[in-house]
C-alpha cells in the first residue's frame, strides 16, 4: 500500500434497478451506493436472490432486456458511464473486466480458447500488430494463468478443458486487455475446493502484482473473509452493512449479517449455533418418534450396513483386438480412462455402519462419492462388490428387482437437486402421497399400509418442516428450502430406517442450510434413523456426521471419526482438502 | 476430422447401401401394387389383340412370378442398371442423368435465394425480437409458407412475364434460339460460363430467375423461423454475455459469436428443406415446363411407366443420404463439439 489515500475508481450512488415481471415490476436493488479504490478488493455478499449480481451486471449495462435502471449515478474514474453509452462501450473489458460463473457456458463452444483471447487484445488500447504477435501475447496470457502447454491449450475447445481451467482462460481473457478494474461473478462455484482455492489465490496474485481493484460477488461468507478487505453485505436488494473485513465479521452492525456469520459453518462451531439464538428451540418431533424409538437396542450384533469391496466401473470396454493394437501404438490418452476402456467410478470401497450412526463420503467431483451412495440406495448396480443390509445381502438384488422388494421402503434417498427431483406436474402432497403408494404396495402391511394415507403425509411434512398449507404447491412454486423439504418428507413418509442423502443442501442458502441441517440432525434423534451423508462440503459433514470417509479417484483414502479426520488427518490429500476449503477463521482477532 | 473425414463419408455412403436396398424392394412392391397393366398402356390403341399385351408382357418379363422379377430387378440394380423408360424409349439411368442437373440448378439457385434472405432476417427478428421489425418479417414468412409454389409461381408468371414483360418465356431452361454451351456438367450456368458463352448465361438465368424464386418464398419461411428460434436462444446464453462485458463490437457478438453457434438447427432444417425440394418441385417444374426428375417421374407415373418411378425413388433416396452427410460433415466443420462422434 503505496500510497494512503487511493483515489475511488468507481462509484455507485443511489442505484436503483427493476426488473419487469408479468406481474408488473420488481426491483432487483435499491439505493445502493459504494465505491472501490484503485487495487482494492471489495466483497459483496449475500445470498440468493440478495441483488449482489444485479448490482455488478447494472453498473456495466449488462441487464437482461427486462431490466431497467430507474435512478442512480454510476462514475468510473470521474466519467459518467450511465448516460454515457459511448463512455460505456469504451470502457466495457478494456477498463473493467468480467468474470462469470459456470466457466464453461461462459466461453463460446465452437471458436478455441486461444481465438477467444486474441478477439479481446484484438479491441484493446494498444491491439498487435501481426498474428505472430498475438500468437505471443495468447500464450504469455495462458502461461500467466498457469495453464501448462499454452502452446497447445490455446488451440484447445473449452469443452476439452476442465471447469477450473475454462476459469483461468476467462481470467487470462480477462486480463488481455490490461483493465483496472477486475468484477468476479461468482468466479469459483460449483469448482471443487481445491480448484477453488487455486484459481482465487491466482486471481488475488495477478491483481495485486497488475494493480487491479477487484470485486468478488459471493454468496460464501468465508471465501470473501479469506480474500477481500472491504465487505458490502446485501439482502433483499439493499446493502445492510459495509466495511472492512473484520469489522463486518466480528462486530456487524446489523442483524441480518450477525444471523448470516452465524448461518456460516465453521470450525468451533456445533450445528445448533448455526441457528439464530432465538430460534434454537428443538423441533417438535414428539409423536412417533417415540414409537420407532423404542425398538432400539443397546448394540446390535449385526451391523446395519455392510459394504465390502463396492466397485463400479462404467463403457463398455474395448475389445481384445484394440487393446492389443493400443498397446503396440501407446499415445498419450484421456487420463481417466483405463487400458481396459472402463472408466472406474469406484474401486473398492468397504465400510460399516451401526443402526443409529452417521457416516459422511466426502470428496471432489468425480471422486465416486454419488456413485456410491446410488449403489447402497439400490439405484445403481455395482460392477463388483457386497453391500448387506442388517446381514441381507441387498448388493446381489438388481435395482429392478429392488424396486419391489419390502426393503425399499427401509432404504431411501432425498436427492442433490430439490427442484429436479420432484415431478413438475405433482403438487408437494402428491409427491409425498405418490412414494407412499409405490412404497406400500410392496411393503409389509404391518409397517406401512395407505389407510390413513393423508394423516401420514401431514406427519411427515410437519416432520420435515414444511407447513401444511405449501403442501398443495407445484415444486416451482416452493423456494429452495422448502423443495428440499419436500425431498425429506417424501422419503420420511414410509418411516425409514436408512436414509442416504446426496448433497441435501448443496443448492440452499446457508440460512436455509442451517435450518434444514437441524431438523435433520433432531430427526435422526428422534426416529433412531441411520443415515449415509454426501457431500463436498467438509465442514457440513463436520457438522452432521459421526464418521467420514474422504474418496479420491474412487478410493476411499481415509476414514474414521470424525473429530479424527478434521483434527489429525494422516492422508496428504485430506489435509490439501482440508485446508482449500475456505472457512471464517475461529476467533476473533482484533 | 480432417484425414479421416473422406473415410467418414466413405463408411456413411457404403452404410446407406442396405438402406437403398431396401428403398429398391419397397418401391418395386409398391410399383406392382399400383393399377394399371403397363403392358396394355404400352401396346395402345383399342384394338390390340390378347396375344400382342401377351408378346409385350413376356418381352418385358411381367409374365414371369413376382419373386423372379424382383431378383431381376435386384440384379440389374446392382450392375447399375435401372431399366429402360416405355415411354421414352431411353434407359432410365441416361434420362435421369440427362434431367436431374436441370433440377439441381433450380433447387440450389432456388435454396441460394431462400438462404440469402432468410438467414438475415432471422437475424434481424432474433435481435431485435419483439418489435415491429420482428412482427413483419414472421408476416413474411407465414405469407411466404401459405402460398404454394404453384400459386407464387403463377402470380409470378403474370405479372412478370404477361404484365410487364420482363421474364422471358416460361417454358424450358433456355432460349431455344440460342445455342447451347456444350454439355459438361449439365448444369446451364456452369457450362455457359465455362465455355464463355454469355448471351445463353443470360437466358439460363433469366429463365431460372422465376421458378427459383417461387420455390424460393416456399421455403423461406421455415429457415428464416429456425434461424430466429436458435439465434435467440444463442443470444440469451452466457458467451454471448460474456461477449457484452468484453467490449465486442455488434459483428463479433451477433455473427461471430452468435450466429455460428446457432448455425447447427439451421443446417439440418436446410438439409430436410433441400432434400423435400428436389423431390416436391414437381408441380413449379411442370408450371415452367421445366425438364427435370419430378416432371420426368410424374408423367411417369400416370403413364404407368414403372422403371423410371422405380429410379426417380432410388435416385431422391440416394441423393437424401448424400445431403445429409453433407449436413452432418458440415455440422462437425462447425462445432468441434461433433466432432469424433
Amino acid at each position: 500500500m503505496k500510497h494512503m489515500m487511493r483515489k475511488n475508481l468507481l462509484d455507485v450512488a443511489d442505484l436503483t434497478v427493476s426488473f419487469s415481471v408479468s406481474s408488473g415490476r420488481v426491483v432487483g436493488a435499491r439505493d445502493i451506493s459504494l465505491n472501490i479504490r484503485q487495487g482494492e478488493t471489495l466483497g459483496i455478499v449475500g445470498e440468493s436472490g440478495s441483488g449482489k449480481s444485479v448490482t455488478a451486471y447494472a453498473i456495466m449495462g449488462l441487464l437482461a432486456r427486462n431490466g431497467r435502471i430507474d435512478a442512480g449515478k454510476v462514475q468510473f474514474d470521474g466519467r459518467d458511464i450511465l448516460n454515457d453509452r459511448q463512455a460505456l462501450r469504451q470502457i466495457r473489458g478494456r477498463e473493467v473486466a468480467f468474470i462469470f460463473q459456470n466457466p464453461r457456458a461462459a466461453l463460446n463452444p465452437v471458436r478455441t480458447v486461444g481465438d477467444q483471447i486474441a478477439d479481446v487484445l484484438a479491441i484493446s488500447r494498444n491491439p498487435p500488430k501481426s498474428r505472430a504477435e498475438t500468437r505471443k501475447h495468447v500464450v504469455e496470457l495462458l502461461d500467466a494463468v498457469r495453464i501448462v502447454r499454452p502452446e497447445e491449450r490455446s488451440r484447445a475447445f473449452a469443452h476439452e478443458l476442465s471447469g477450473g481451467m475454462c476459469q483461468r482462460v476467462m481470467i487470462a481473457m480477462a486480463l488481455a486487455a490490461e483493465p483496472r478494474l477486475l468484477i468476479a461473478d461468482e468466479p469459483t462455484t460449483g469448482l471443487d475446493v481445491t480448484t477453488q482455492k487455486v484459481i482465487m489465490d491466482m486471481l488475488r496474485d495477478l491483481a495485486a502484482s497488475r494493480g487491479l481493484a477487484t470485486i468478488l460477488i459471493t454468496h460464501d461468507l468465508g471465501l470473501a473473509a479469506e480474500y477481500c478487505e472491504r465487505l458490502t453485505v446485501m439482502s433483499k436488494g439493499t446493502i445492510v452493512e459495509q466495511g472492512a473485513t473484520a469489522d463486518v465479521l466480528y462486530r456487524p452492525a446489523a442483524p441480518y449479517t450477525e444471523r448470516l456469520v452465524a448461518a456460516t459453518p465453521r470450525i468451533d462451531k456445533k450445528l445448533i449455533e448455526l441457528l439464530p439464538q432465538d430460534d434454537r428451540t428443538p423441533f417438535a418431533a414428539s409423536g412417533p418418534a417415540s414409537k420407532v424409538a423404542i425398538t432400539q437396542n443397546e448394540t446390535d450384533p449385526i451391523p446395519c450396513l455392510t459394504v465390502r469391496s463396492l466397485e463400479k466401473s462404467f463403457g463398455r470396454g474395448v475389445p481384445w483386438w484394440s487393446r492389443l493394437f493400443s498397446s503396440l501404438s501407446r499415445q498419450s490418452g484421456t487420463p481417466k480412462k483405463e487400458d481396459d476402456g472402463l472408466i472406474h467410478a469406484v474401486r473398492g470401497v468397504s465400510f460399516e455402519l451401526q443402526k443409529g450412526d452417521a457416516i459422511g463420503i466426502v470428496g471432489e467431483s468425480g471422486s465416486g462419492k454419488t456413485t456410491t451412495s446410488r449403489m447402497i440406495a439400490r439405484l445403481l448396480d455395482q460392477s463388483a462388490g457386497d453391500i448387506r443390509y442388517f446381514g441381507e445381502d441387498i448388493g446381489s438384488q438388481s435395482i429392478q428387482a429392488f424396486v419391489s422388494s419390502p426393503l425399499r421402503r427401509r432404504i431411501q434417498v432425498v436427492f442433490q437437486d430439490p427442484l429436479g427431483s420432484l415431478n413438475p406436474r405433482f403438487t408437494a402432497y402428491d409427491s409425498i402421497k405418490n412414494q407412499l403408494q409405490s412404497c406400500a404396495r410392496h411393503a409389509d402391511p404391518a409397517q406401512l399400509s395407505v389407510h390413513d394415507a393423508h394423516s401420514q403425509i401431514i406427519e411427515a411434512a410437519r416432520l420435515a418442516g414444511l407447513a401444511p398449507d405449501l403442501l398443495k404447491r407445484f415444486p416451482h412454486q416452493l423456494s429452495g428450502g422448502q423443495q428440499a423439504r419436500v425431498g425429506i418428507a417424501r422419503a420420511l413418509v414410509v418411516r425409514p430406517e436408512l436414509l442416504i442423502l446426496d448433497e441435501p443442501t448443496s443448492a440452499l442458502d446457508v440460512s436455509v442450510q442451517a435450518l434444514v441441517l437441524n431438523q435433520l440432525a433432531e430427526l435422526r434423534r428422534h426416529l433412531n434413523l441411520t443415515i449415509v451423508f454426501v457431500s463436498h462440503d467438509l465442514n457440513v459433514v463436520r457438522l452432521v456426521c459421526d464418521r467420514v470417509i474422504v474418496m479420491r479417484h474412487g478410493e476411499g483414502v481415509e476414514s474414521g471419526n470424525t473429530s479424527d479426520i478434521f483434527d489429525h488427518p494422516k492422508h496428504a490429500y485430506t489435509r490439501e482438502l482440508l485446508e482449500a476449503n475456505p472457512h471464517l477463521p475461529a476467533s476473533v482477532t482484533s | 476430422m480432417g484425414e479421416n473425414l473422406l473415410g467418414y463419408v466413405f463408411w456413411r455412403i457404403v452404410g446407406a447401401v442396405p438402406i437403398l436396398l431396401g428403398v429398391g424392394i419397397f418401391t418395386f412392391i409398391l410399383v406392382r401394387v399400383l393399377p394399371g397393366d403397363p403392358a396394355v398402356y404400352y401396346v395402345s390403341g383399342p384394338l390390340a389383340t390378347q396375344e400382342e399385351i401377351d408378346a409385350i408382357r413376356k418381352a418385358l418379363g411381367l409374365d414371369q412370378p413376382l419373386y423372379l422379377q424382383l431378383y431381376n430387378y435386384l440384379g440389374d440394380l446392382v450392375s447399375g442398371d435401372l431399366g429402360r423408360s416405355l415411354t421414352t424409349g431411353n434407359s432410365v439411368v441416361s434420362d435421369l442423368a440427362q434431367r436431374l442437373p436441370a433440377s439441381l440448378e433450380l433447387t440450389i439457385l432456388a435454396m441460394l435465394i431462400a438462404l440469402a434472405m432468410a438467414v438475415p432476417l432471422g437475424i434481424v427478428a432474433a435481435i431485435r425480437s419483439g418489435s415491429w421489425i420482428d412482427h413483419a418479417i414472421r408476416f413474411l414468412g407465414t405469407l411466404g409458407v401459405s402460398m404454394p409454389a404453384f400459386v407464387t409461381g403463377v402470380l409470378l408468371i403474370l405479372v412478370f412475364y404477361f404484365n410487364l414483360g420482363w421474364a422471358p418465356d416460361p417454358i424450358d431452361r433456355i432460349d431455344p434460339f440460342i445455342a447451347r454451351p456444350p454439355t459438361v456438367t449439365g448444369f446451364l450456368l456452369v457450362d455457359s460460363v465455362l465455355a464463355g458463352n454469355w448471351e445463353a448465361l443470360r437466358s439460363a438465368l433469366g429463365r431460372l430467375a422465376l421458378p427459383a424464386i417461387a420455390m424460393a418464398l416456399f421455403v423461406l419461411a421455415p429457415i428464416m423461423r429456425i434461424t430466429r428460434a436458435s439465434m435467440m436462444s444463442v443470444l440469451t446464453s452466457d458467451f454471448i454475455r460474456t461477449c457484452s462485458a468484453a467490449g465486442f463490437g455488434w459483428w463479433t457478438t451477433y455473427i461471430r459469436y452468435g450466429l455460428r453457434n446457432a448455425l447447427l438447427p439451421v443446417l439440418t432444417t436446410i438439409g430436410l428443406v433441400t432434400s423435400f425440394l428436389i423431390g416436391a418441385n414437381v408441380v413449379v417444374e411442370k408450371l415452367f415446363s421445366w425438364p427435370g426428375v419430378g416432371s420426368y417421374a410424374l408423367g411417369a407415373l400416370l403413364a404407368t411407366d414403372y422403371a423410371p418411378v422405380q429410379g426417380y425413388i432410388l435416385l431422391m433416396a440416394l441423393l437424401f443420404v448424400l445431403i445429409n452427410t453433407a449436413i452432418d460433415v458440415l455440422n462437425a466443420l462447425v462445432d468441434p463439439r461433433m466432432r469424433g462422434r
